[in-house]
């Protein structure tokens, strides 16, 4: 019988019973070594750390025996990857292609007159970051964006802006 | 094993994986099911179905009506949908307010909460039936002919609805070349983009030699502006397995990999569920079905490149590396992941697979045209009237998609175009929509199928600003592996910048042309192979506005920034002073009650006081937006 590929292990499947750890052994946890586990592993760092910082490509590197520049060269091929520090709130905006048909780039506009801050940047005070992605899945309610988990749809200029004083008041 | 043995082991697991007790949906059960699609998920979903269980609560109604969240039923724009069972009433857009209404109109008694119900657009009329509704009828819905009506998250519903009996059958049958036949047979090709022969690629990679062959499935759906994929994952993610599974039995391959978009959570969610619990029933693992065939599959979530929908760079990046496609031959099927045979196909396509073993390749072919088979799934979206997901035969209109289906344009806009495909893809105007939609006309029309996204655009949208937004998008997503897409595109993209800006000249058009063509044809991937597309169709068919960029300095969509000024209408004004307050920049001045006035220096032509202007001033109409071409200043 051939050999079967193992599960990856999930982090909600990991016991929530098990002893605090360093994030470190959370984030290999249940992996094999194998470069193909470079890019999942980039991911599960950068969920528990919010960004990947210099160390966490580093100890990614050394553990799957890699150069740092390649582990680094694969990171920022990738637009999930972040590198610097992410905002308290987290503001998506969608400018896929039903989005910018029906007006997106005003919503990043407004955003970053709002703002102060385009797409890929931190506020200063570190209260939100700002990205621009194509494609949210759910053109039909174009324009969409994120704030956190929360998706909202069929926005306007005016609808953005009640949204963003709503925030700024809360 | 012998062959009967086989049978009465498949036969027995099969009927074991079955959970007797589990809960079943059916249309003749009392079934409160609310779509749990992303789509209504965000217009409120979780808000709504939490209303319905405490009413039913309060009622002591939990015994008899059972609520149900399934996948996406497609109708996204209506969101959050809510459908009735048995007696099938529609009720879109519901809120948590109108539930103690609905229940009591159309649970407790038999009638129908009128002013809830669905008013089609046109005729103005209350419709009650989901299956009245012109947006259902125009449709045939094979792939997604469960989302909506079973739970995702329940194997059960499933396997009572028919699920993995297309996996025993195969097995039973223990004839993998057979299987190869009967899908070449079938004439199903490829949901990706290519609408390559999937039997054909079977059996290319069921010819490679190899102890270790793979299946991937590729569900990166690139595409800015198509959700089909993530649709049918995440209604009903068994389907797409149990394909999987059957091309890995068919081709000789153990082992299979799921790439799906980071950003589909809920499909990544559902299809972690499905598969753990496919686990625990014996249905993926070592000996599936108590067959001697064993399978199994991991998940990969992609991490937000583009061309990783590229099957060459997608293996790439499941082996850890960067996404950058590689010439082919040799192609995936003779030397794919790690090196080893493996065959890729679509979430569409494997979820096509099940039904064609269920009902046989004729029956498949009995649908659709005699190249292109079966039926496609669209995503409609744009200023169309009814948003959405849609299933049609191959070879159905455009027309009937976007105007029967679709029910036409929005009020008050008019039709422009339609593009399909994406960045790979091209517009068609209003005189090809009698075309009908399958691989050949798409493309000789000078569009393309691509994975099924369809995007109505209208009088507001700029042809030329709208090419430049793809192939901003394909020239920023090149991996920039060879010099014509990487600096190609990017020459395109300035050329049509220079173009939007005012600043562009005849001969820019010819430049356009023919740099596309270098592109095209030196590109070493589909990616820079097509990502000209979307500009030689406009300039095929929208040539005239380019032109009239370029001669007149006049954009008639009044979109392209630099050639269109914002201004008041004195007489129509009444100086309520929305837009001052709006004004980011200041730029409008003037006392309550007293026409404004709009300083063109200090505007930014950010839009907020027109739509303030429309939506929440007196006047309604007093901004006016109008290009530098038709007004002398
Ligand atoms: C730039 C680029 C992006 C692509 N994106 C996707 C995609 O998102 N989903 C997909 O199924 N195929 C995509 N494809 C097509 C795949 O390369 C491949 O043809 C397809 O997965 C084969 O499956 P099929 O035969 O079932 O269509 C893309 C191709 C290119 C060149
Ligand atoms: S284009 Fe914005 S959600 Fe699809």
């Amino acid at each position: 019988m051939a050999a079967v590929t193992r599960p990856q292990p999930e982090l909600d499947d990991l016991p929530a019973s098990s002893p605090p750890i360093d994030p470190w052994a959370q984030i290999v946890q249940g992996f094999d070594g194998n470069r193909s586990d470079l890019v999942p592993v980039l991911q599960r760092a950068q969920s528990l750390l919010g960004y990947l910082p210099p160390d966490a490509v580093r100890r990614v590197a050394r553990w799957l025996r890699l150069s740092e520049s390649e582990v680094f060269g694969v990171a920022t091929f990738y637009a999930q990857f972040r590198f610097t520090p992410p905002g308290r709130h987290h503001v998506r905006i969608c400018l896929g292609t039903a989005c910018h048909v029906k007006g997106g780039v005003q919503m990043l506009e407004t955003i970053q007159r709002r703002l102060g801050v385009g797409a890929g940047e931190t506020t200063a005070d570190g209260e939100y970051d700002v990205e621009r992605v194509a494609c949210l899945g759910c053109c039909a309610l174009a324009p969409v964006l994120t704030l956190d988990e929360a998706i909202h749809g069929q926005m306007s200029v005016l609808k953005l802006q009640g949204i963003l004083d709503a925030e700024a008041s809360a | 094993m012998r062959a009967a043995t086989l049978v009465r082991h498949v036969d027995e697991a099969l009927a074991k994986a079955r959970d007797p007790r589990a809960y079943i949906t059916d249309d003749g059960k009392a079934e409160i099911r609310i779509c749990a699609g992303t789509a209504c998920h965000s217009s409120g979903r979780p808000a709504v179905t939490a209303a319905f269980k405490e009413e039913l609560a309060t009622r002591a109604l939990v015994d008899t009506i059972r609520v149900v969240e399934t996948g996406c039923h497609g109708f996204c724009e209506q969101g959050p949908i809510v459908v009735l069972w048995p007696s099938g009433l529609f009720y879109p857009h519901v809120r948590p307010e109108d539930v103690a209404g609905i229940v009591e109109a159309s649970i407790v008694n038999d009638g129908v909460l009128q002013k809830r119900l669905y008013k089609d657009p046109e005729t103005k009329q209350r419709i009650a039936h989901e299956k009245e509704i012109p947006f259902y009828i125009g449709q045939r819905r094979r792939v997604l002919a469960l989302n909506g009506k079973i739970d995702p998250y329940s194997i059960d519903d499933y396997l009572a609805h028919g699920g993995y009996t297309a996996l025993a059958k195969v097995l039973t049958d223990n004839d993998p070349a057979g299987v190869v036949e009967e899908i070449r047979r079938s004439g199903l090709r490829g949901r990706g983009g290519a609408g390559f022969s999937t039997g054909t690629k079977w059996y290319f990679a069921r010819s490679s030699h190899g102890e270790v062959k793979y299946v991937v499935c590729n569900a990166d759906e690139g595409d800015p502006g198509a959700f089909m994929d993530r649709s049918v994952l995440e209604g009903n993610p068994h389907v797409v397995l149990e394909g999987m599974m059957i091309a890995a039995f068919a081709i000789g391959a153990s082992e299979g990999y799921v790439y799906v978009r980071h950003e589909y959570q809920f499909a990544v969610d559902r299809l972690r569920k499905a598969l753990a619990q496919a686990r625990e029933r014996g249905i993926f693992g070592d000996g599936v079905l108590g067959s001697e065939f064993s399978f199994d599959v991991r998940i990969t979530e992609g991490a937000g490149a583009f061309v990783c929908g590229e099957e060459t760079a997608l293996m790439a990046s499941i082996e850890g590396r960067r996404g950058m496609p590689r010439t082919r031959p040799p192609y995936p099927a003779v030397e794919g992941l790690f090196g080893k045979p493996t065959n890729i196909n679509n979430v569409e396509t494997y979820a096509n697979v099940p039904w064609i073993i269920n009902h046989g390749a004729d029956a498949f072919a009995a649908e659709g045209t005699p190249t292109s088979a079966g039926t496609k799934i669209f995503s409609l979206t744009g200023k169309v009237a009814n948003s959405g997901l849609v299933e049609v035969p191959m070879g159905a209109s455009l027309r009937h998609v976007i105007f029967e289906i679709g029910g036409g344009m929005l009020p008050g806009h008019h039709f422009k175009a339609v593009q399909l495909g994406g960045p790979s893809g091209g517009c068609l105007p209003e005189s090809l929509l009698d075309e009908p939609i399958d691989f050949e006309s798409l493309a000789a029309a000078g569009s393309m199928m691509g994975s099924g996204g369809m995007v109505v655009v209208d009088d507001s949208t700029c042809m030329v600003d709208f090419a430049r937004f793809f192939l901003t998008f394909t020239a920023e997503e090149s991996c920039g592996k060879c010099a014509p897409c990487r600096v190609g595109t990017g020459h395109l993209v300035s050329i049509l910048d220079a173009i939007c800006a005012g600043k562009g000249e005849l001969a820019d058009l010819d430049r356009l042309e023919r740099l596309a063509r270098v592109v095209k044809s030196g590109s070493l991937c589909g990616l820079g192979q097509t990502a000209p597309n979307p500009v030689l169709s406009s300039l095929r068919y929208f040539r005239d506005e380019f032109e009239e960029h370029i001669v007149q300095k006049r954009c008639r969509a009044v979109v392209c920034r630099d050639l269109v000024v914002y201004r008041i209408i004195p007489g129509k004004c009444t100086g309520c002073q929305r837009c001052v307050q709006v004004c980011p920049t200041e730029a409008i001045t003037g006392p309550r009650a007293d026409a404004h006035n709009l300083d063109p220096d200090k505007c930014i032509k950010c839009g907020s006081c027109y739509e303030v202007c429309r939506f929440d001033a007196i006047a309604g109409d007093a901004i006016l937006i109008e290009s530098r071409g038709q007004h002398a200043d």
